[in-house]
């Protein structure tokens, strides 16, 4: 709760960046969050520690998973008002490619904000937007301000 | 049965801290020591899902590996996983990810997995995966 009322009280409550920063996995993952007006582009650098699949090589399944999760929640944040972050309910996550050793990037889409639940669908690429290497579809619960 | 190239773990199985603990036929058992750098909300300390799916994932695929019928050499792609997160991992605590390869077809396998602290019954999350047998391992098959 404190992390997004620090972000706010600093006018920073749209400064999707300056979120990630504070959380660790994210740190560790590296994502990084851009917003463009009022579009959020998410961008996980290629770095070996990422890789799953040495012979390949491509990128662990569960890096894919974890971007595409945050890429979701960092969008229904930038797009709501919840005083703390959204929890996972459930996410479905298709393959579609396997993720070269190349860098990454995401966007989401809020499908539907009900009071308690949001359906979020996300997809991530590399070369081109129009080819993506996995997408993902998730429920989000949305915990109200002083609950 | 530790096949050498799952005791042989992937890069980013090792920075999220995996271990695989034990196989049995069709089963295989993982688990992640609670660490600073998997945390997800700072203000609880509780680690991200995304840890939780890339674990599942990871035992998903180990557990195809310790099916009768698999082959050596075969190669393998995740087609899709979906999670669903029961109730928050605690923070400080051990996470345990059983997966269990329930069938195994001539190019699809079925498996579903379960992430837990102590107790099986009170789990953390659950999944269920499809894996593709059989894909070419090699570069330049990325249309």
């Amino acid at each position: 709760m404190k992390l997004l009322q620090e972000l706010r009280e600093q006018d920073r409550g749209q400064d999707m960046q300056a979120l990630l920063d504070k959380i660790p996995y994210a740190k560790f993952l590296d994502i990084r969050a851009e917003n463009k007006g009022n579009e959020l582009t998410t961008t996980l650098p290629f770095r070996d520690e990422l890789i799953g699949n040495t012979i390949l090589p491509a990128v662990h399944g569960g890096v894919l998973g974890a971007f595409l999760e945050f890429t979701s929640v960092i969008q229904l944040l930038f797009q709501t008002s919840c005083e703390t972050l959204p929890r996972t309910v459930d996410i479905s996550v298709d393959y579609l490619r396997s993720g070269r050793p190349q860098d990454m990037f995401g966007r989401a889409i809020v499908t539907r904000q009900g009071r308690r639940v949001a359906n979020v669908r996300a997809e991530i690429w590399q070369d081109e937007k129009s080819k993506p290497i996995a997408a993902a579809h998730g429920h989000y619960l949305l915990i109200p301000s002083g609950s | 049965m530790l096949k050498q190239e799952m005791s042989d773990l992937p890069p980013h199985a090792k920075a999220v801290g995996m271990t695989l603990v034990g196989t049995e036929p069709r089963k295989c058992l993982v688990k992640v020591p609670y660490a600073e750098h998997l945390i997800g909300d700072p203000d609880t300390g509780v680690i991200h899902g995304g840890v939780i799916t890339a674990t599942l994932d990871n035992a998903s695929g180990w557990s195809v590996r310790c099916h009768e019928n698999w082959t050596d050499g075969v190669s393998m792609a995740t087609l899709d996983i979906r999670i669903d997160y029961m109730k928050p991992a605690v923070p400080g605590e051990d996470l345990y990810v059983e997966a269990e390869c329930y069938r195994m077809g001539r190019s699809v396998a079925f498996v579903r997995a379960l992430a837990y602290h102590g107790d099986k019954s009170d789990p953390v999350a659950s999944s269920v995966g499809a894996f593709m047998l059989g894909t070419p391992n090699q570069q330049g098959r990325n249309l």
